[in-house]
């Protein structure tokens, strides 16, 4: 089985741009991704790209044709669709790919526009991704499916909203330096706490925004890189998914995610390492408390103790394990189909020593990176190692 | 173009009626319909079993920022209670079918035993499982 490596990454700024169309921001990706790596156009045998909401946002399907003339490449094109991990399906399908000899060089990615949207039907757009007939007809938003799990882990495990406050300063003091991010401003523990409710017990800065964006990236087979003298230092060496039941209420346990969990398990043995062996993560905090859940789905932290993680410095920059020195999707944005690519550019980035915040991790070796969809019904997780 | 949904009407038509079911397999996992097999095990048949007349609220959250369906319902409280082998998830509704005190001290609390019916959304009249806190 060939290994599988990062040539190029590429992402647009993520924020606001309610104007751009969509095949705009995935075409400035693919662009920058291609210029990363080094790679022609031409020798892209597949395109593997995750769209969300599309058909509702851009009255748009049958995007993967459209998103292939974006960035001039003709070969095989799909669009993956599992909720907010889109993207991170598509990439796990690229490496498949790619390990399997389908193909020497994929481009995988994704892209989503919101902000043309209103909030509501940004919201209404995003509650898809729960059971319809079961959940959205009950008023569960995405953010009040998220405030179903804190409080029922707040009742499990205990932990309060000062706990996830700093997840969300942390967060945001990751995005400072960060040329992609949304917002590049701090929030205190302070200011997260007094913003207004969203979906008690979260509030505004426990959520994520609204976030118009694209990811890239060129996936090469090892003996591609070495043929072409293409510089693609990181490896994606384990690929892991898991599936639970659709709706929140269908779960054994309310408090966890075990598609998350069986995800990291099958990319841990697949990358042959543990969750001790990990430098620097990347989760998908869709809330504050998606990251706690992550944490512990990941085996950074014993059940009942991510919530702990943030606040006692596990996961800050200077901490043992950095989780998301992005800023995360809660402040460099979370372009829904898009955020499972732009995870693995910024963790390539960590690793390589080119990202603002590789200072903080100069040392690391095997990054993860984690994207869940719906209420994490669909969990995606990668390991990527420093090969060269 | 219709609105109905064969399997998931009759339940809820049931429900309003006060004759809410589960399906249960063989195995006694519980589901909600439409199901042709358990999605837990995969056995058959399925057979209606009525819920329990209270179930336990296990989570809950008041929502402030509705999707356009619940505009004129905002701010509401969607609640997941345990009603025997299955749970639900509804729109929780004081006796008079308001929501007065949401905002200002939770109806409901996580163990607040709750009956569980079928009301309107006030944006557009569509249906919705309602959530009643009773005495115990
Ligand atoms: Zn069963």
């Amino acid at each position: 089985m060939t290994e599988v490596r990062v040539a190029g990454v590429g992402l647009t700024r993520f924020g606001s741009h309610p104007e751009r169309t969509g095949r705009d921001l995935f075409a400035e990706a693919a662009d920058r991704a291609f210029a990363d790596a080094g790679v022609e156009r031409d020798d892209v045998g597949e395109l593997n790209y995750g769209n969300f909401m599309g058909a509702l946002a851009e009255h748009q399907g049958h995007q993967a044709p459209l998103m292939a003339e974006a960035a001039a490449v003709r070969c095989p094109a799909t669009r993956y669709e599992s909720a907010c991990a889109s993207a991170g399906v598509a990439v796990r399908e690229a490496v498949r790919t790619v390990r399997s000899g389908e193909a020497d060089v994929v481009l995988a990615g994704g892209m989503e526009r919101m902000t043309n949207l209103d909030t509501e039907g940004a919201t209404e757009g995003l509650a898809i991704a729960a059971d319809d007939l079961f959940e959205v007809r009950a008023g569960v938003t995405f953010p009040g499916a998220y405030a179903l799990m804190a409080r029922a882990y707040f009742e499990a495990h205990g932990g309060d909203r000062e706990d996830l406050a700093h997840v969300a300063s942390k967060n945001h003091e990751n995005a400072l330096p960060n040329e992609y991010a949304q917002f590049r401003t701090a929030v205190s523990v302070e200011e997260a706490l007094d913003s207004p409710p969203v979906a008690e017990p979260l509030h505004l800065y426990d959520a994520c925004p609204i976030t118009d964006g694209a990811s890239a990236l060129v996936l090469v087979s090892e003996e591609y890189a070495a043929e072409n003298d293409v510089d693609a230092p990181v490896a994606v060496t384990g690929t892991g998914q898991g599936t639970d039941r659709m709706a929140l209420a269908d779960r054994a346990d309310l408090a966890s995610t075990p598609a998350a969990a069986d995800a990291a398990t099958a990319a841990y043995d697949d990358a042959g390492v543990g969750p001790a062996d990990v430098d620097v993560a990347e989760v998908h905090d869709c809330f504050t408390i998606a990251e706690v859940l992550a944490v512990e789905s990941l085996g950074f932290a014993e059940p009942g103790e991510g919530i702990a993680a943030a606040r006692d410095g596990l996961t800050t920059a200077d901490g043992d394990l950095p989780v998301n020195l992005s800023g995360g999707l809660k402040a460099k944005g979370h372009p829904v189909g898009a955020t499972g690519g732009s995870q693995i550019a910024e963790l390539t980035r960590l690793l390589r020593g080119d990202h603002p915040n590789s200072e903080h991790v100069p040392d690391a070796d095997v990054g993860v990176a984690h994207n869940a969809g719906g209420t994490v019904a669909s969990a995606v997780v990668h390991v990527l190692e420093v090969a060269e | 173009m219709t609105d109905r949904n064969e399997g998931y009407d009759e339940w809820i038509d049931a429900l309003s009626e006060g004759a809410g079911y589960a399906l249960v397999c063989p195995e006694g996992h519980g589901s909600l319909p439409p199901r042709r097999v358990c999605p837990e095990c995969g056995a058959s048949p399925l057979s209606e079993e009525p819920l329990p007349e209270t179930g336990t609220v296990e989570t809950y959250t008041v929502v402030h920022v509705p999707s356009p369906r619940f505009a004129d319902d905002a701010p509401y409280v969607t609640a997941v209670a345990r009603f025997g082998p299955i749970r639900l998830t509804g729109i929780v509704r004081g006796v008079d079918g308001d929501l007065e005190g949401v905002g200002d001290g939770d109806p409901v609390e996580v163990g607040t035993a709750v009956e569980a019916g079928v009301g309107e959304r006030e944006t557009d009249d569509g249906r919705i499982v309602v959530l009643r806190p009773v005495e115990t």
